[in-house]
């Protein structure tokens, strides 16, 4: 833009200053319309912790509670079940499980407070489907000849053992979220709160 | 009889007067001239124009009985999902205006593929029409998520879970992607929130866009003109007035034939709505007359047969890279394999347009194309098996090739020279 007698340079700055003033004021509106759609006081309320009674809770038998609308497992696994943990390292994309994926009292072996009682939530890594279960072991299971048993992600594939631990080469990234949790007594399970403080 | 046309002309000078009608008539309708050798292929344009009408008037119905309440009714099951059953079941012909609504999304994009295909047959897209491409493709991808944001509203299983999927698919773009997601929910999980928010998107939002960019598309049409199935420009050959030779008003020729397209059209599409509605699961997913359920994943979860193809290519992509997750690049291969699309105009270096006049190259990689787009499409479907993936991935990667060599193979084919003015085949 030049300055010739056409054009009158004072009043173009103004007019470039108002647009760039009105642009910033549009910008500023937008906020409140964006920031509508983030969750809500309401949401962010809710989510209180869950008591689950697991006296009933079989070896071998896996039972379902909701959490913050997601669905939390809590598998009571047999010794075998706990044998075989140990055995397929190799093939586990994260099996000492560095990643935070869990508090740090289940960063072990079984990644559980109790040995044999798993609580894990049952949202798979990847895109969020929740696997199903597949307790059998071996061809049975429909997976492949050596499963020693675990969990298969119906949307996309992915597998996990029964620790929750993803299996190499698969869509999910992470083994299956640990949430936090801790007894009151024996067979008193709350899911959500620890004793961390 | 004079007087009454007396009245008529007056009435309509008047107007011209104020508002350009007959101005606007002349330029869109009696004197557009489109090329005089349009073929089957060219139906469909003014199909998804149909479709588009029906999928308003009946979505409009629609919303005067659906609730998009995702809480549970006094008999345990979700408000939208009951609403539906209630538009199925208590509405008069409410069964009727809704099977037309979720045949006519099917329809929607059956129409559009074809649409799209044409353009590719004769190289709809290349210059001067690369705009209209782009218009196109952008309507294209609101298409698909005015189908994703509807899918989600009867609430059933399918709904749930594909919705968890897709929005948690933006969770997996470093650094913001966890925020964005619960931005696009607005909850933790997919809830209320989110069944609420989709149903504004899909009843006001995206149908305002796609209004648009469908003018758009049309302006673009009418400013550059028509391609046709020989892919020669009929402006380039005019008679005295202008005229172009190989031209014939798009009305009443081919308003009148696409009346033709439009009869074959809703007589297919009556069959599907009176006999079929649910075409084998295919329309109408079985597992989504099951209510919302947040805690089970259906043993067996697909979208819906029109997303299929990007899905498989999303699933085939299980190894990370640059230390970043597969499922990060999942992601970025199944935006790709649509935006790809877009850029066909810049990628296509062949002297022709047409397929007529095309060499074995370009023909052998666009077979190649079609068959592995119908192979990801029906892998899609079904559940994950390693050699499906293994199958899946060779397929993406054919899919990628004829997008990404086309600028070689191209400008290497062997062409016929095209014709000076259309032919009548």
């Amino acid at each position: 833009m030049s300055c010739d007698d056409t054009v009158d340079c004072g009043r173009r700055r103004l007019l470039v200053a108002t647009a760039a003033a009105g642009g910033v004021a549009g910008v500023a509106v937008a906020v409140p319309f964006v920031a509508s759609m983030l969750p809500s006081e309401r949401a962010k309320a809710a989510g209180a912790p869950v008591e689950v009674d697991i006296s009933r809770l079989a070896p071998g038998e896996m039972m379902t509670v909701e959490w913050r609308g997601k669905p939390v497992w809590i598998i009571n696994r047999t010794k075998e079940q706990l044998a075989s943990l140990a055995k397929i390292g190799e093939k586990l994309a994260d099996p000492k499980s560095e990643k935070n994926m869990q508090p740090a009292y289940a960063k072990n072996e079984t990644r559980s407070i109790k040995p044999e009682i798993l609580v894990a939530v049952g949202i798979c890594t990847h895109l969020g489907c929740s696997p199903t279960e597949k307790f059998k072991t071996g061809a049975e299971s429909g997976i492949d000849a050596d499963w020693p048993g675990g969990f298969f992600c119906p949307c996309h594939g992915s597998t996990f053992d029964l620790a929750g631990r993803v299996y190499k080469s698969k869509p999910a990234p992470d083994n299956l979220e640990i949430p936090p949790h801790m007894y009151l007594g024996d067979a008193k399970l709350v899911i959500g709160e620890d004793k961390k403080a | 009889m004079s007087k009454v046309n007396a009245i008529l002309q007056g009435t309509l000078n008047w107007v011209d007067e104020r508002f350009p009608l007959t101005s606007n008539w002349k330029a869109h309708l009696s004197e557009y001239y489109a090329p005089k050798n349009f073929n089957f292929w060219y139906f469909f344009g003014s199909l998804a124009m149909l479709v588009l009408v029906i999928q308003i008037v009946t979505g409009i119905f629609l919303t005067m009985h659906f609730k998009p309440d995702a809480s549970l009714n006094a008999s345990g099951v979700p408000v939208a999902f009951a609403s539906v059953e209630y538009i199925m079941r208590d509405v008069p012909w409410g069964w009727l205006i809704r099977y037309m609504h979720s045949t006519g999304a099917s329809a929607f994009f059956i129409v559009v593929y074809m649409h799209m295909f044409r353009g590719m047959l004769y190289g709809s897209y290349r210059k001067p029409r690369e705009l209209i491409w782009i218009f196109g493709m952008v309507i294209f991808l609101c298409l698909m998520a005015e189908a994703f944001f509807g899918y989600l509203l009867p609430w059933g299983q399918m709904s749930f879970w594909g919705a968890q999927v897709i929005v948690n698919l933006f969770s997996a773009i470093p650094l913001i992607g966890p925020d964005l997601s619960l931005w696009l929910r607005g909850d933790y999980v997919v809830g209320d929130a989110t069944l609420n928010r989709f149903f504004a998107f899909h009843v006001i939002a995206v149908p305002l866009v796609l209004l648009g960019l469908v003018a758009a598309h049309i302006l673009a049409l009418h400013e550059v003109g028509s391609n046709n199935p020989d892919g020669v420009e009929i402006k380039k050959k005019k008679d005295a007035n202008g005229i172009p030779l190989d031209g014939i008003p798009f009305h009443p020729y081919y308003s009148v034939k696409d009346i033709v397209g439009v009869v074959v059209f809703l007589m297919v599409f009556s069959v599907i709505v009176f006999f079929m509605p649910e075409f084998g699961g295919y329309f109408l997913e079985y597992n989504n007359f099951f209510p919302a359920d947040p805690l089970v994943t259906p043993p067996h979860i697909a979208p819906v047969w029109y997303f299929t193809p990007y899905y498989s290519i999303l699933r085939a992509v299980t190894y990370p890279l640059f230390g970043i997750d597969a499922k990060f690049w999942g992601v970025v291969a199944m935006g790709a394999s649509t935006l790809i699309i877009a850029l066909l105009p810049w990628l296509d270096r062949s002297p022709v347009k047409s397929i007529r006049y095309r060499g074995p190259l370009y023909k052998g990689f666009l077979a190649a194309f079609i068959v592995s787009f119908f192979i990801l499409g029906y892998l899609g479907m079904l559940g994950p098996t390693p050699m499906r993936t293994l199958v899946a991935q060779i397929c993406s990667v054919i899919y990628f090739a004829f997008f990404l060599l086309m600028p070689i193979y191209s400008s290497l084919d062997k062409c016929q020279p095209e014709p000076d003015r259309v032919t009548s085949k």
